[in-house]
């Protein structure tokens, strides 16, 4: 016993310190990897019925619309903020991106924030993963990243970026509806999940290399049927064709709830187990928040 | 057969025996079930076991089965605490021993055949099984609060060291029958939901609904049950170990009535979170603040008696700080067993007061998958520090003595204790490092959580292989305990 405890402490020195190391992050990708899915696709979803939640409501969307095909990329985005902060929609101020937002109505429910109307942060350019440049006056993307999904985006700035277009941020429902079809599958692809389908946490991507477990993004489509030096994937496509509807990025959807000021995300993402990639899985934060992991695509209606 | 039955007598009809057949029990679902998730799951592990047992997992389903998971553990391990107290109290013997059987037919049914329609596919038979054995639990629940009626003279405690009612009540044994009552209750709060599954209510992870605003009666009663089960669990363990240890004194005389009416208080206040939420959590303030009093007595009392037993032992008239320090340290199982009562503060009540303190402030800014893992980490925490506490008394009435006690003890100790602290800085990780640069950190702590736990699971394995060999000796430990349990 008596020189266990101090043995003890040592290894746990060591090991604390060593976990305290920052990880090395290059200006680029480790690979560069086009799996050939167009961003600027979008998917067309019918209305009708489809099966919503864990226990399968049925519920009616009685409109078409369309999704895009992929989450918004590096090099989608990076083109909205270099014409945007141009025309003035956009204004810079201490190396944040803020723009005009109308605000919500307030209840002064507990613990509900009131979200006024003004400019809000839609991009901070000092936070941490952003796969982009800004030299002052023009925004650049980091070569290798154009078709990975952009991230640190924060809610104000999904819908932004979407509403700049004249589109908006899809809500959960056209979202669960996009990712899951008609019938009750937990995955956009089926039943199961696995290393081949998605990018999740220590799901042994190539990428995962770079930043460890929780990994980087994949590029968008990734997981398309392709083999990427040896990684193979399965083409886990939604029945109505959108990719990545589960896992790479968390995609910030439209929602505005009474009573609370949180906006919600689904897919999971390159962070999350793969129980978190389950289509009804929702994660929330509030609309001024921004992560490495979260992201986001546009709806659109269809005009008849 | 002959050589059979005294052992098929020993595990389930003496004490020791069912104590045994239920860490038994939860060990290995706790080793079975621990593969299909966490570093397990990502190694590969959970693939193989799902192949090889067949089991049905639907994504749909996860919730589900993870609250089958843990009421099945959690049966267990009140059984052990029903079967701890049945013998350190003076009840009816006949009384005493049917209790112990409800109670063991109705956990293991409620294991077996919870687990099995979890896990390997829907047999609703299996079901109902489950549902049976959840009601004898309860139905043994009663009896027990029965047994326990402390209205009477015929009870343990009749020196005057221990707390008392100037007419006598004996103010422990009303405190365990307070804590049998309020259970009783609390597991019908969870049983109503349950109840209305399929008519009203769908299953759902207390953790997931956390934000949501607006939540219905059933939701914020199984919110309150999970709660309240633990509350009542841990009130238990500390009425056990302080029989254990036979508190008394002015400290006795303090803490059983805090004890008392803290249990009733944060019991009320828990069912209060259903019709008047606004005002509920005041009281269960008001109830822990009690009981955690109570404990810092219990404490107080354990503490003290270890220095002076061991000074004793030892002889010494006039001892300084040192030896009295070190005399602190000299039992490792009841030392742990309040040790593991203060630690707790540190991993869950105070960092639970500092969320409730800062939770508009810090935690609402974090997205709500932050706040899940807290909130998952704050209970397991919980949830697996009892059980270490039971670990200690267990293995104390088992008569582990000399090295094997103090590696035991100490193992436990510090290896758990690593594990909770690990985990602590887990869930708290956002207030210091950011999700880009995480996962170094990530890396470590989980390394050091499994190191924990690893090292805890393999001692207790230890101890279950040590009393199984014994049960192959014919002149055995068990052989032993069984002629105890017969003339007791």
């Amino acid at each position: 016993m008596k020189h266990t405890l101090p043995l003890l402490l040592l290894v746990l020195f060591t090991a604390l310190v060593s976990g305290c190391s920052t990880p090395s992050f290059a200006s680029g990708p480790p690979l560069i990897i086009d799996p050939g899915i167009d961003p600027d696709q979008w998917a067309d979803i019918p209305a009708g019925e489809f099966l919503q939640g864990q226990f399968e409501h049925e519920v009616m969307l009685d409109h078409d619309y369309q999704m895009m095909v992929t989450p918004v990329t590096n090099q989608q985005f990076v083109f909205y903020l270099n014409q945007a902060l141009a025309d003035g929609t956009l204004k810079l101020a201490d190396n944040r991106l803020m723009g005009y937002y109308p605000g919500d109505e307030f209840h002064g429910y507990r613990h509900e924030v009131e979200i006024t109307a003004g400019d809000w942060l839609q991009v901070d350019l000092e936070a941490e993963g952003l796969r982009y440049t800004f030299d002052g006056s023009v925004f650049t993307v980091l070569p290798g990243y154009e078709k990975h999904p952009v991230v640190s985006v924060t809610w104000f700035g999904a819908l932004g970026y979407c509403q700049y277009y004249g589109w908006r941020l899809p809500s959960e429902l056209e979202w669960e509806k996009a990712a899951r079809g008609t019938d009750a599958r937990p995955y956009p692809w089926g039943d199961e999940i696995g290393f081949e389908y998605a990018n999740f946490y220590s799901s042994r991507d190539p990428f995962e290399a770079f930043l460890g477990k929780s990994g980087d993004t994949t590029p968008v489509g990734f997981y398309n049927g392709g083999n990427y030096d040896g990684f193979e994937t399965v083409n886990a496509a939604s029945p109505y064709g959108l990719y990545d509807m589960a896992g790479n990025v968390e995609e910030w959807t439209g929602n505005v709830y009474e009573k609370q000021h949180y906006r919600y995300m689904r897919g999971g993402s390159k962070a999350n187990y793969g129980y978190e990639l389950r289509v009804w899985v929702s994660n929330n934060a509030e609309p001024d928040y921004f992560g490495p992991s979260i992201g986001f695509r546009c709806a659109r209606d269809v005009q008849p | 057969m002959q050589s059979l039955k005294p052992r098929f007598t020993y595990l389930f009809c003496s004490t020791k025996g069912l104590i045994l057949v239920a860490l038994a029990m939860i060990a290995l679902t706790s080793a079975l079930f621990g593969t299909l998730s966490g570093p397990m799951a990502e190694w590969g592990v959970r693939d193989l076991i799902v192949k090889a047992l067949n089991m049905e997992l639907i994504p749909a389903e996860r919730e589900g089965r993870i609250i089958i998971l843990y009421h099945v553990i959690a049966n267990a391990v009140i059984a052990i605490e029903v079967y701890i107290i049945n013998d350190l109290l003076k009840i009816k013997r006949t009384l005493a021993a049917a209790i112990n059987a409800v109670i063991t037919v109705g956990y293991l049914s409620a294991m077996t055949f919870g687990l099995a329609f979890a896990y390997f596919g829907h047999n609703f038979i299996f079901h109902g099984v489950f549902i049976f054995g959840e009601s004898l639990l309860f139905f043994g629940g009663m009896l027990f609060a029965i047994a326990l009626w402390p209205w009477t003279k015929d009870t343990n405690l009749t020196g005057k060291q221990y707390a008392r009612t100037k007419k006598g009540l004996d103010l422990e044994r009303a405190a365990f029958f307070t804590l049998a009552v309020t259970t009783l209750g609390s597991v019908l709060f969870g049983a109503v939901p349950g109840s209305l599954f399929g008519n009203g209510f769908e299953t759902f992870l207390a953790e997931d609904v956390i934000r949501m605003p607006g939540k219905n009666s059933l939701m914020l009663a199984v919110i309150g049950h999970l709660h309240i089960m633990l509350t009542e669990i841990a009130i238990a363990c500390a009425l056990i170990v302080g029989r254990w240890i036979d508190f008394r004194g002015i400290l006795h005389k303090i803490a059983m009535p805090l004890m008392i009416v803290g249990t009733i208080v944060i019991t009320a206040g828990v069912w209060m979170v259903v019709p008047y939420q606004f005002i509920a959590h005041t009281i269960i303030y008001g109830g822990s603040t009690l009981i955690l009093l109570a404990g810092l007595l219990l404490l107080i009392f354990n503490w003290d008696q270890l220095i002076k037993t061991r000074i004793a032992e030892l002889g010494l008239e006039k001892p300084g700080f040192f030896r009295k320090f070190k005399a602190l340290f000299h039992d490792p199982l009841k030392f742990g067993a309040t040790w593991q009562m203060l630690f707790m503060n540190f991993t869950t009540s105070f960092i639970g007061i500092f969320f409730a303190v800062k939770l508009d402030e810090i935690i609402r800014k974090w997205p709500a998958r932050e706040e899940q893992i807290e909130l998952t980490g704050h209970w397991h925490i919980l949830a697996t520090i009892i059980a270490t506490i039971l670990l200690f008394y267990i293995a104390d009435q088992f008569g582990l003595h000399g090295r094997a006690r103090q590696w035991f003890g100490w193992s436990i100790i510090l290896f758990s204790d690593l594990a909770f602290g690990a985990t602590v800085v887990f869930f708290m990780k956002r207030l210091f490092i950011s999700e880009y640069t995480q996962q170094p950190l990530v890396d470590t702590v989980m390394a050091l959580i499994e190191i924990g736990l690893g090292t805890v699971l393999v001692v207790l394995a230890g101890f279950m292989v040590w009393r199984l060999i014994d049960l192959f000796k014919a002149r055995g430990r068990w052989a032993s305990e069984l002629a105890e349990s017969k003339t007791e």
